[in-house]
Formats: C-alpha cells, structure tokens, sequence
C-alpha cells in the first residue's frame, strides 16, 4: 500500500496494521527518514511534488518490489507539505517469512523511490531559500541495484 | 496540450501549468524544450541547462529523445530529491 498525506505517521500503529491477524509473516523492516539540520541552518523544509504520477510512481516502485522478492506486505508512506527538523518525512515497511527479502526489499523501495518518485525538497533558514540537490549517489544506487 | 512545471523550473517559468497549442513540427521533448526557450527570457532562463531537466510524458518519466506523439500533459522539473 502507498500513501501521500500531509499529517505525521506513527511507525508502531503502521506496523502493528500490517501485521494484525497474520501469522505468515517472520521478519519485518521499517525505514524511517526525517528532516536533518545537520548545521543548524534549516528551520523549516516543503516537500513539493506531482499528484497523480507520485501515486503512480510509488505503486510502480512498491509492484517491482514485490515481483522481485517473496513478501507479505508493504507500505510506503511519504509526507508533503512544511516540515520541521526532527520531523517524519518517509516511511517504508517490507514484511516478509525471512529477514533477507524484508531488508534487500526496504533497500530497494527506498533506493528507487529517491531516483523515480517525483518529489522535491526545499530548505528555508536564516540565509534564504534553497532547493535541495539531487545526490549522484541516489543515480549510483539505482545503478548498482541494475547492475545485479 | 498541457505542461505543467515544478520546483525550480516552475519558479523560472513562473507558473505551474499552461494549456498551449505545440507547432506540428515539434515530434520530441528535446525540440519541445527548445520551441519553449524561444517564448521568452523566463523559459530560456529555466531551460538554460536542458540537460539537467528531467520530463514525464502523461506521468511517466521519459528521454528527452522520446516522442511527444498524442500525450496530453508533459511535465518538466529538476531531478528528485524525495525520500
């Protein structure tokens, strides 16, 4: 399942949905990322992106996922809108009978998910606004996981 | 046919989505890009580095070597930075 939303998510409450009334699944994988202000020059972050292909994008990403690795469930949940540092921004959580599939399967949602969901960051702090840059390592891991 | 800009591109073009009438004679996105840089010193600012600019033909992201053909929304925007 994907969800884009503006309010926060609780991990524990996602989890414990996923798993609720199932006995099939061994292992389960969450990833959380937040909003870093690692020197103290970002007061506030806005997650920009496209609705419509964002939704298309994540179910394309969670589908792959699950056609490559043997899991029961997983979730996909990004937040848009103003942040703060601390703040929640992405959450991914594979479930699957064994840990192998449950963390290669997190590190792939959120690997593609960085390269091929279309969503855009911008900082604000005491110096101004500024867009976020794409890392070449987010293109470097893509093409790794291709490579395999 | 409808584009639609986010991030930095919209900001340079200075709107977010227009509905225009593209010439017959542009068939890719790259001769789209390049019709776009001659309607004013705001799309030539925002497709000054078109290299840079990733595209998605009906919500899809595509090359800009890809054929326009009968899409009915294109959308130009910087590379991600989601996650």
């Amino acid at each position: 399942m994907i969800r884009v939303q503006t309010q926060d998510f609780d991990v524990g409450a996602e989890i414990a949905a996923l798993k609720a009334g199932r006995t099939d699944i061994g292992a389960i994988v969450s990833f959380t990322g937040t909003v870093r202000d690692a020197h103290g020059d970002v007061t506030e972050m806005t997650l920009e992106h496209y609705p419509g292909m964002t939704e298309k994008e994540l179910e394309r990403i969670e589908a792959e996922a699950t056609e490559r690795w043997p899991l029961q469930a997983s979730l996909i949940v990004h937040r848009v809108g103003t942040l703060k540092p601390g703040d929640n921004i992405v959450l991914v959580i594979t479930a699957s009978a064994h840990r192998d599939a449950a963390f290669d399967a997190a590190r792939f949602l959120m690997d593609d998910l960085k390269t091929n969901a279309p969503f855009w960051k911008r900082e604000s702090g005491p110096h101004g606004d500024r867009w976020v840059e794409a890392k070449t390592a987010d293109e470097d891991a893509t093409v790794r996981r291709h490579d395999r | 046919m409808r584009l639609l800009y986010f991030a930095w591109v919209k900001e340079k073009v200075g709107h977010a989505a227009e509905d225009i009438d593209v010439p017959r004679d542009v068939a890719t996105v790259a001769e789209l890009i390049a019709w776009l840089k001659t309607r004013g010193p705001e799309f030539a600012h925002a497709f000054d580095q078109a290299e840079v600019i990733r595209t998605a033909i009906d919500q899809a992201h595509v090359q800009h070597d890809a054929r326009i053909g009968d899409a009915r929304e294109i959308a130009f925007f910087p590379p991600v930075t989601g996650g």
